[in-house]
């Protein structure tokens, strides 16, 4: 329990941080030029000057920029993101359909970015500058300055143009209608690519901190005592280095979550998944900012809630954290 | 000069050294190579590379020489990798040397701050500022300069942390020295090499940062970048990759150099570290 109310003093921390990062872009979102109304009467085909005038009343958008914040943070509070003129329905349902293709493709990416940054660090880390490491190590290092888009691009010419093996784009096949397992099934096809190409740059920083993480937990004293009450070499090392040395791969996870949302809008926009990155990237091209605004408070959000359950993760595979309190 | 026999006996530092004197030297010579501008109408559009000796590397959908984008492509980079990089570090320097100086409350104004940008991915505040700011090269430099900082601002502080009750340190105090001219003065040499190495991570993310907004057309159209061209040859993937292609690589090959030209120098001035 102990844990529990660290974590969440450190959750309660995070709140005025929210806040400085609403009241910051909310005023950045003033320089801007054009509001909603611009953009609504943009979208409506032009109109007098009394209705935009009417408009901006009914928006609130005649108010001081002080009151404008005010307002906006008390709906905040209550949970209502505004209106988006662009789609016509308000900010928080907007975001909301476009979330879970942006959580699933964040959630296997990480899973598969850490899963084989762990085995391959392993793997290099236990032939320490013999050829499995020095190829792992190079091409960790190529990973690393991939651009993910550029990598997505040549994937769909490969997966998708030449061998016809994955579908190059969207998120399920809307021409048939199916369910079940076969929807499954069918999402899954559609989101190998996208996760390989947000997965790859985050492999290669999980592979490259696996390994020297590895390498010093080695080199300890417990691993020598280990060895030397004359455990095989394969429980060495799942059972006392590999825990060990993934503390740091997990505080990596909470560190690189707003990293990850930001490598999404790419990676979304190659694919044309419907998801949040997505959205952000269009709302910025139709001027729509009442939504980009909401993406901004949606991915604040998101990147706190990981960095509370990578804090819950971190006492788990370390006791002594709880200790401490 | 230890550390320099240090960095030249590792290859992977030289090979990138090399990447970055290759690249340098591509875009210092874009301008006596191809006289004309780059983003000017050169050929039949979609020539395959290799197929007609006056463009080597074929030319794009609009018919625009490719060799010549790439070649031009290489200043961009650098330049909005460079002055990016140098304001993200300098931003980084001043607020990580005061939170770290005076610690108490400045501390935590300035980390708290630190904080709200490093919770908003920096990728979506890019994009909130290319919004306000429109794409022009300088406000995509500024605006990735400005998302970058984070990072050597607590690096900075870090290493102002551990300088700032050093016997020199109170040396510089009871002769009467100013702040200031402890902070920039003494604390400051002695904590910049490690900054200094980070700066390769920050160039390197900046070029792919600036890459990607250009990819989605929110960068300068105007000028010709690598991300731009492969946004424009994603029209014609299907069948012309090559247009996405070849750009992709000329990205890959900078990060690279800058990635690894910055390990060997971490290293060679770290020599302990490199022993492991």
């Amino acid at each position: 329990m102990r844990i529990l109310s660290l974590a969440g003093r450190r959750l309660a921390a995070s709140i005025p941080t929210l806040f400085l990062i609403l009241i910051g872009v909310f005023l950045l979102l003033q320089m801007a030029p054009g509001d909603t109304v611009d953009a609504l009467m943009a979208q409506m085909g032009g109109g007098d000057a009394a209705s935009a005038r009417e408009l901006r009343q009914f928006y609130g958008l005649d108010l001081s920029i002080p009151m404008q914040l005010a307002n906006y943070l008390w709906r905040l509070v209550r949970l209502d993101l505004g209106f988006s003129s662009i789609y016509g329905k308000p900010v928080a349902s907007v975001i909301l359909e476009r979330l879970p293709p942006t959580i699933l493709l964040m959630t296997a990416s990480l899973s598969f970015a850490f899963f084989f940054g762990l085995v391959f660090g392993v793997i290099a880390a236990r032939g320490v500058n013999r050829w499995p490491d020095t190829l792992i190590s190079t091409l960790g290092l190529i990973f690393y300055a991939t651009p993910s888009f550029w990598f997505g691009l040549m994937a769909i010419v490969v997966f998708s143009v030449y061998l016809q093996w994955l579908p190059s784009g969207g998120f399920e096949d809307i021409g048939t209608v199916q369910s079940g397992v076969w929807r499954v099934l069918d999402i899954a096809s559609h989101l190998v690519l996208p996760t390989l190409t947000l997965g790859l740059i985050f492999l290669a920083i999980y592979l490259r901190i696996m390994r020297a993480s590895m390498l010093e937990v080695l080199n300890l004293d417990f691993v020598r005592t280990a060895r030397a009450k004359g455990l095989d070499e394969t429980h060495v090392v799942t059972r006392h280095v590999l825990r060990n040395a993934l503390l740091p791969m997990v505080t990596l996870i909470g560190l690189q979550a707003g990293t990850m949302l930001g490598g999404s809008v790419v990676v979304e926009s190659v694919f044309s998944l419907p998801g949040l990155g997505r959205l952000a990237y269009e709302s910025v091209v139709q001027r729509d900012l009442n939504t980009l605004l909401g993406i901004v408070f949606v991915s604040a959000l998101l990147v706190i809630v990981v960095n509370f359950v990578v804090d819950l993760l971190y006492a788990r595979l370390d006791p002594r954290i709880q200790a401490d309190g | 000069m230890d550390a320099l026999k240090r960095y030249f006996r590792s290859p992977a530092a030289v090979i990138g050294l090399i990447l970055l004197l290759v690249v340098i030297a591509m875009a210092v010579s874009a301008g006596f190579l191809y006289t004309r501008d780059p983003l000017s109408l050169a050929g039949r559009p979609l020539i395959w590379p290799f197929s007609n000796p006056r463009f080597l590397l074929g030319t794009d959908n609009s018919g625009r020489d490719i060799a010549a984008q790439i070649f031009y492509g290489a200043r961009i980079s650098l330049l909005i990798g460079g002055v990016a990089t140098a304001i993200a570090i300098l931003i980084g320097i001043l607020v990580g040397a005061f939170a770290g100086y005076y610690g108490g409350w400045v501390d935590n104004v300035l980390m708290r701050i630190t904080e709200a940008f490093q919770t908003l991915p920096n990728f979506v505040l890019l994009l909130v500022l290319v919004a306000v700011f429109g794409s022009t090269l300088t406000t995509v430099t500024i605006a990735v300069g400005v998302v970058s900082w984070p990072a050597p601002a607590r690096l900075t502080r870090a290493e102002f942390l551990s300088l700032r009750n050093r016997e020199f340190v109170q040396a510089g105090r009871t002769l009467g020295m100013r702040d200031i001219k402890i902070i920039l003065g003494e604390i400051l040499p002695n904590a910049l090499p490690p900054v200094i190495v980070y700066a390769s991570v920050v160039m390197a993310v900046a070029i792919l940062l600036e890459s990607a907004l250009a990819f989605l057309r929110l960068s300068d159209p105007n000028v010709a970048s690598w991300g731009n061209l492969i946004g424009l040859g994603r029209d014609v993937l299907r069948v012309q990759w090559y247009v996405s292609a070849i750009p992709g690589i000329a990205i890959l090959v900078t990060v690279l150099a800058v990635s690894l030209v910055g390990q060997g120098l971490n290293d060679a001035l770290n020599p302990r570290l490199k022993s492991r």
